[in-house]
């Protein structure tokens, strides 16, 4: 006997609960996009290369395309529809907004995402590629430009906005100050004004 | 109502966040595959695994078995196109986007089929499982500098220029630079791959697509299949990135055959991999650049020929030498681009198509020069500041780029720089600074634009603009605001549809420039009509604008967008890392529309640079024809990690006799960039790089054979 090639699941996703038929090779990504209408999660490369699907997945930051929608039973999945607090949008987005932190757009709801994940991880205390002090004991590293740019290096920007991302999460974490001091290192030369 | 009060305030050079910014923050913005559609079948092209030969049987019969399959498209069931044509930018269709017409492929990654299906997932299983056989021929993709059957070649310039004696003029010259440069093969990946919905309703042709040119794109199709273009209309509301790659693909005209066969919407969507073979690259070059100076560097000879590649089946010329056409003059100065025919893909512009590769090695060539007269680089370039166009001997419209290096030097610290090479260190790191010339035209193509007079005092500008992540939505907002004398809020600008007329497409760095004039001539026209109180219809009232004729009164003269680039990095010697550490680009590009988003559009682009400088390149194993790890792990495009703090900024560049004075500057940033940073290796390290990207291998081996 053929074994069944789709469930019936529940998906929950920005508070909202949605139970549907998938078809087993259904990826998240696929699911939200072509069945639930929630476009605002973007397809780049759908091999887990670029990014641009970052969704939060019980608050960790995860690629939808690597995601079959059967295995995301369960989980609070938070897309960029749901970031926003009603009308009022998220810090990160309203960082995004005013600083330019984009050009098309097709990265961003994936730069937001991560953005909004890879704070939380800062904030637990997770150590990244940049930090100094890796171990455990260690304090969490300040939130300097190198560590919003090596936090963020899994999202793909090709219109290569990096620059006004990096201030725009900066801002959202209320490290303005912390990292304008990081991003202009003592360097040889005149520090560009 | 009525008129309301105007606004002395200009709106144009002061920064405005994006008019859609709050869609892209917030996931509302549809991008071409976001539109839904009901009854959407899902195309999903299959592309030739043999880089030549026949088809020589396509199963199709077991495939049209499999769950939820519609159709399978290929070279004997689908729908003839016309291909005899000269599309609107002045160049016959590229027959890689002409799909199954014939048994040949011509190159790894031919479309060969397209399958639709119910669902994606049945779609990619089904074109996975498409049995195509194949006669395999033997190919040829082997390129370099010295293929006797490259031939001098013209694209979108002659091929050749030349005067004076160049022989003589080397022979006379005190110091003479003679190297071979070259760049690999490169591509746009956007991040928005290629996607079009097509479908027909009432006996119209409708296309939801990600392109350049809404109006570019209904010629294409209207064309191929022999449509009158009224009853074809393609709408681009968001577009997720170009870069020169998304005109008239493979994928749009195999969605409109399926669509039309099938009698329902059909979505055809590249895969990135699919994009290495279908979305266009920049070809590799070899270039050779000779310059000949006397004692004090002023250049006596200036010889740039660069080689391309293109495929069989169709010429793209990547321009190299064009460049050299504007920037230096010299007693003898020879320009020339040449072609070789080779078993692949169709390249096609890339951003800043011909200056990119170009300025790496003339740029590259002049710091060689620098060095070998003891002239800061900088003042090598000054000293060579051409009076009138050498090519041309037209006269420069205003040529600001002595105030870009000016101030560029001032704010990098230029002047405390040591020209040494090879002493600087900061623990394992060697450090060094470079710079290099950046140029790019200033040119403008007709435009219709249509303004509107509301009844609610409202405006609303109609133009078949593409903002592809240029700001330009916003750009004519500001634009039209001006011209209307009222505040950017009450203008609402709509792009993006070719119902609105025939437009420039967004290339060439010519978009914005273009539709401005459109948009500027419409609303004073409007404005003018407008008396204070009048009243408004409920229809409004509405001008519309054609450049056509206006353009083509303009005198002629050298107008160019001009930059000065900056770079500070660092080599680690025992790993043969490259760094950048810092970049600053100073402009002269017309006046700047809207400083938040245009410092983006040059940071992006000198980005672009250092991705050029240190990373991107497609190789091309010759046993299959293909280029090896086709996707974005393969293929290094920048990311965070690889972006120091980079800064741009202009300087005053007026042009008084410009009816616009707005300048492109999407593609100028990049110009130069890579050329600067390879300068820097330079001054780290002492040793040259002339091929690109600057790798770490590639560090570690150089100078080993020289």
């Amino acid at each position: 006997m053929a074994l069944p090639t789709s469930s019936v699941i529940t998906l929950h996703i920005n508070g909202e609960k949605h139970t549907l038929p998938v078809d087993h090779r259904t990826t998240l990504l696929d699911a939200l996009r072509e069945r639930l209408d929630l476009t605002g999660t973007k397809k780049g490369c759908d091999q887990g290369q670029c990014g641009a699907c970052t969704v939060l997945a019980d608050g960790r930051r995860t690629v939808a395309c690597l995601q079959l929608a059967v295995a995301a039973e369960g989980r609070e999945i938070t897309t960029i529809e749901g970031v926003a607090d009603g009308g009022r949008l998220h810090p990160v987005q309203q960082a995004f907004l005013d600083l330019d932190g984009y050009q098309c757009g097709y990265c961003t709801p994936g730069q937001i995402c991560s953005a909004i994940g890879m704070l939380a991880e800062h904030a637990a205390g997770w150590p990244s590629a940049a930090s100094g002090d890796v171990r455990p004991a260690a304090a969490a590293a300040p939130l300097t430009a190198e560590e919003i740019r090596e936090r963020m290096s899994g999202n793909l920007c090709r219109c290569s906005a990096y620059t006004s991302i990096v201030e725009a999460v900066a801002r959202a974490a209320g490290a303005d100050a912390a990292t304008a001091a990081a991003v202009v290192p003592a360097q040889s030369g005149e520090a560009v004004a | 109502m009525t008129t309301a009060q105007r606004t002395a305030v200009r709106a144009v050079g002061t920064g405005h966040v994006r008019v859609e910014g709050r869609d892209k923050v917030t996931g509302a913005a549809r991008y071409a595959g976001d539109v839904p559609f009901a009854e959407l079948g899902y195309g999903w092209l299959v592309l030739s695994t043999v880089a030549r030969g026949r088809i020589r049987d396509i199963a199709s019969g077991p495939v049209l078995e499999m769950p939820g399959v519609l159709a399978v498209l290929d070279h004997r069931s689908a729908p003839r196109l016309e291909t005899d044509y000269v599309g609107l930018l002045g160049i016959r269709p590229d027959p890689t986007c002409a799909v199954f017409q014939h048994d040949t492929v011509p190159h790894l990654g031919w479309p060969v089929a397209l399958v639709v299906a119910q669902t994606p997932e049945q779609a990619r299983e089904a074109a996975e499982s498409l049995a195509v056989e194949y006669e395999t021929l033997p190919h040829d993709i082997a390129f370099d500098g010295d293929r006797p059957d490259a031939r001098p070649a013209d694209g979108i310039m002659p091929a050749v220029t030349d005067k004076g004696d160049l022989a003589a003029e080397l022979a006379a010259s005190a110091h003479v630079v003679d190297e071979e440069y070259t760049t690999p093969e490169e591509h746009h990946h956007p991040m928005e791959p290629h996607a079009a919905t097509a479908r027909w309703e009432d006996g119209r042709l409708e296309v939801v697509d990600s392109n350049q040119g809404a109006a570019w794109v209904v010629g294409e199709l209207a064309n191929l299949f022999r449509l009158d273009p009224g009853s074809v209309r393609v709408r681009s509301e968001h577009v997720g990135g170009g870069f020169g790659s998304k005109g008239v693909r493979a994928h749009q005209v195999a969605a409109v055959m399926a669509a039309t066969v099938l009698r329902r919407p059909v979505r055809v969507a590249l895969t990135r991999p699919q994009m290495f073979a279908l979305a266009g690259h920049r070809s590799p070059t070899v270039q050779r650049v000779r310059l000949g100076a006397d004692a004090d560097g002023r250049l006596r000879a200036l010889d740039h020929r660069s080689v391309s590649r293109t495929g069989t089946h169709y010429e793209f010329v990547e321009p190299g030498a064009g460049v050299a056409r504007v920037m230096y003059d010299a007693d003898a100065h020879h320009t020339e681009n040449r072609v070789v025919r080779l078993d692949v893909p169709s390249p096609t512009f890339m951003r800043a198509p011909g200056e990119a590769p170009g300025a790496f090695a003339l740029e590259s060539a002049l710091d060689e020069l620098a060095e070998k007269c003891g002239i800061d680089p900088i003042d090598l370039r000054l000293r060579n500041e051409p009076a009138t166009g050498p090519v041309s001997g037209l006269p420069f419209a205003p040529r600001n780029l002595r105030a870009c290096f000016e101030e560029g030097a001032r704010r990098f610290g230029w002047a405390r720089r040591d020209p040494r090479p090879g002493v600087r260190r900061e623990g394992r790191w060697l450090l060094g600074t470079g710079t290099a010339a950046a140029s790019f035209p200033a040119g403008a193509a007709p435009s219709t634009a249509a303004v509107t007079a509301e009844a609610d005092g409202r405006f609303t500008v109609r133009t078949a603009a593409a903002d592809i992540g240029t700001g330009a939505r916003t750009a004519l907002t500001l634009v039209a605001a001006d011209a209307l004398g009222v505040a950017p809020e009450r203008v609402t600008v709509r792009i993006g549809d070719s119902a609105f007329g025939f437009a420039m497409i967004a290339g060439g760095s010519m978009g914005t420039r273009s539709w401005s004039m459109a948009v500027m001539a419409a609303a004073g026209e409007l404005r003018e009509r407008l008396a204070p109180g009048m009243d408004i219809p409920a229809e409004g009232i509405t001008v519309r604008s054609d450049t056509t004729a206006r353009l083509a009164a303009l005198t002629a003269v050298e107008r160019h967008s001009y930059g000065a680039q900056f770079a500070e990095v660092a080599v680690d010697p025992a790993t043969g890392e490259v760094r950048v550490r810092r970049m600053l680009g100073i402009f002269a590009a017309g006046r700047i529309v809207n400083p938040l988003t245009a410092r983006g559009q040059f940071t992006g682009g000198m980005i672009w640079g250092i991705s050029m400088a240190l990373h991107e390149e497609a190789l091309r194993d010759p046993a299959f024809g293909g280029p090896v790890g086709a996707d974005l792990a393969g293929y290094h495009v920048a990311t965070h990690a690889d972006v120091p703090r980079v800064e741009a900024d202009w300087v005053d560049d007026t042009d008084p006799d410009d009816p616009v004075g707005i300048k492109g500057i999407g593609e100028v940033g990049i110009v130069g960039a890579a050329a600067a940073i390879a300068n820097a290796v330079w001054h780290a390290t002492g040793v040259r790089h002339r091929s690109l990207p600057i790798r770490p291998d590639r560090v570690l081996t150089a100078g080993s054979d020289a």
